[in-house]
């Protein structure tokens, strides 16, 4: 076997073993390169493996060399690949502005210290994309979330601690109902691998142990996206946390979270079981409007800008919930594209902030008055992502939000695209908001504020000219979306 | 049957601990019974009637399924782990706050509130 056959557990093992290396360092500035420089090799192995899924379909890849179902099988689909796509360029980028933003809110001694805990986060995300195994997806889950507990309480303000306890006592119990779920469709199943339990859960599906699973899963994962009402560790842990990890968490984890919920529902139970014979679709439509107009309208009253982002992301998971909700090819496709959509906007609004933060120092609304004159080039990225993240036709947040009225209107609920419009019409209101302090207030005196170093402005503005050129250039989100929704589908019995 | 009803008892008991006390200490114990309810669970899972330990013995046919059990392995360690970082966090909050009750930290982060909205 060559190299390339190794694909799909590289992509896991650099950031891992990197991850075991750079504590060896006491020079923050080593620790730096060596994360940078795994990052960037996932994110081409990603490239490779996405390409090599729609040259010749699936990927798969025996761990060990032991054939599933007794060993553990990595496998990749369209769907998969999409995602891995998004947590490794987002790493990628997010690692390559990383370095000044570490260096100002990270104590010196410990700067090696968090970027090991952010590539096992990353390397827990990534696996999670990648594995065919039921048991081996809760193990990256938790490695991914032990590591962002870390992660996030290596905030400068004393309240990240606490943000990032709450974050831990919901996240395990979100996790350990994951595991009893999946021990429910062993005891049923006896088998582990995601194929194998596709192909035998039909004949159990009638047992009141596979819905209490199903039940299980669903919650388990519902905390673990932030799904409302399971989304009150969300806004405090992303408002505290240093400003990279929150642009990492929030463009990836609940992504991620999103990803193995699909896996599970769709790949694993099928639509006709989760989405149609459970009641699951109306909860997840009824739970993603709820979430998308209460959490907006608590963003538009939040006076810290971090804060009102982190409830958006709460928003943006219910349109999310809502496409899948729809059970429609459509909706589905929806919800994935937004996936990726949201992951650009929310990266890149992020990662402005963290400009901010670093030449400001403070998040308060006041704290933004005029500087629009002073981070021009920061601004501006806030200014595009925001519109994105509202819907603004020419940017990627229109797209996915289109199918999504799409997907509505297809099954006649016309009331929920009426809803839906209200919600980006509330997104209008708190961006405006951010905008309307930064290029109408007026500055603070004697203020030496001065736009931040192009080292973060070159990846923030990646991801500004991303969310602008999907916008325009749809073919390879739609057609990627798209096509990961039809194997989904064409997947099932 | 009965190891079951312990797992969903200890399972509730935990959970009800998380929920129910202020005391950060007390919600790290209360997840750590939680977790391990579902060790119970799954090596009950693997338990076969009559079932002797996996090893290959003259004599013995009916084993039981070490796979649950091997799971465990990987989740004890997974607990461990929450367990510790868990304690960790409360040590930050405590050198940070000087409590490590809920309530307690709540008023003083809406003491700094208030002091905040005062300068603003």
């Amino acid at each position: 076997m060559s190299a390339l056959d190794h694909l799909p557990i590289l992509v896991v093992l650099i950031p891992l073993l990197t991850a075991v290396i750079c504590p060896l360092f006491q020079n923050g500035r080593t620790a730096w390169k060596l994360a940078l420089g795994a990052a960037w090799s996932s994110f081409a192995i990603a490239c490779m493996l996405l390409h090599q899924v729609l040259n010749s379909g699936t990927v798969r890849y025996q761990l060990g060399g032991w054939e599933p179902p007794w060993g553990i099988e990595y496998r990749i689909d369209v769907l998969g690949g999409f995602v891995l796509l998004i947590v490794t360029s987002i790493a990628a980028l997010v690692l390559s502005y990383a370095r000044r933003s570490v260096e100002d809110e990270i104590r010196p001694g410990r700067i090696s210290f968090f970027y090991a805990a952010f590539l096992l986060a990353f390397s827990g995300l990534a696996g999670i994309t990648v594995t065919g195994d039921a048991f081996n997806l809760f193990v990256f889950l938790e490695i991914s979330s032990l590591s962002s507990y870390a992660l996030i309480s290596a905030g400068r303000d004393r309240r990240s601690l606490n943000a990032a306890f709450q974050y831990l006592i919901m996240g395990s119990i979100g996790a350990t109902f994951i595991l009893i779920g999946i021990g429910f469709l062993y005891m049923m199943t006896g088998t582990l691998n995601m194929d194998d339990l596709a192909v035998r859960l039909p004949e159990v599906a009638d047992t009141r142990t596979v819905r209490a699973g199903f039940a299980f899963l669903t919650v388990g994962f519902g905390l673990k996206l932030a799904l409302f009402p399971l989304h009150l560790w969300l806004p405090n842990a992303y408002a505290y946390a240093p400003s990279v990890v929150t642009a990492f968490l929030a463009a990836t984890a609940t992504k991620v979270a999103v990803y193995a919920l699909l896996r599970f529902l769709l790949g694993i139970f099928g639509v006709g079981f989760s989405l149609m014979s459970m009641p699951f679709d109306m909860i997840l439509i009824g739970l993603g409007l709820a979430g998308i107009l209460s959490a907006s309208l608590v963003a538009v009253f939040q006076q810290n800008v971090k804060r009102m982002l982190a409830y958006s992301s709460v928003a943006q998971i219910g349109y999310i919930a809502l496409g899948i909700g729809l059970a429609s090819h459509t909706g589905i496709s929806a919800a994935v594209m937004h996936l990726f959509n949201h992951a650009l906007m929310k990266g890149a609004l992020f990662m402005s902030l963290g400009a901010v933060a670093y030449r400001v120092g403070a998040m308060h609304i006041s704290d933004f008055a005029g500087l629009g004159r002073r981070m021009p080039f920061t601004m501006a990225a806030i200014a595009i992502a925001g519109l994105s993240l509202i819907g603004i036709p020419g940017t990627a947040g229109f797209i996915s939000k289109w199918f999504l009225v799409l997907g509505t209107l297809e099954q006649g609920w016309w009331p929920l695209a009426v809803l839906i419009l209200l919600g980006s019409f509330l997104a209008l209101i708190y961006v405006g908001r951010i905008l309307e302090a930064a290029y109408f207030g007026t500055p603070k005196e004697n203020s030496a504020v001065r736009e931040a170093p192009l080292s973060m402005l070159i990846p923030i503005w990646i991801l500004v000219i991303a969310n602008v050129y999907f916008g325009l250039n749809t073919e390879l989100t739609v057609g990627l979306a798209t096509q990961a929704t039809t194997d989904l589908f064409e997947a099932l019995p | 049957m009965y190891n079951y009803f312990l797992a969903v008892f200890l399972m509730m008991a935990g959970f009800y601990v998380v929920i129910a006390q202020g005391n950060l200490v007390k919600k790290v114990i209360g997840l750590g019974m939680f977790q391990t309810s579902v060790f119970i669970l799954y090596i009950s899972i693997g338990k076969v009637n009559g079932g002797q330990a996996p090893i290959l013995t003259e004599g013995v046919t009916s084993y039981s399924n070490p796979l649950p059990h091997v799971l465990m392995l990987t989740a004890i360690v997974v607990g461990v782990a929450t367990t510790a970082v868990g304690l960790a966090l409360v040590i930050r909050i405590h050198e940070a706050y000087g409590s490590v009750e809920e309530h307690d930290i709540q008023q003083r982060d809406n003491a700094e509130d208030a002091l905040l909205e005062g300068e603003l």
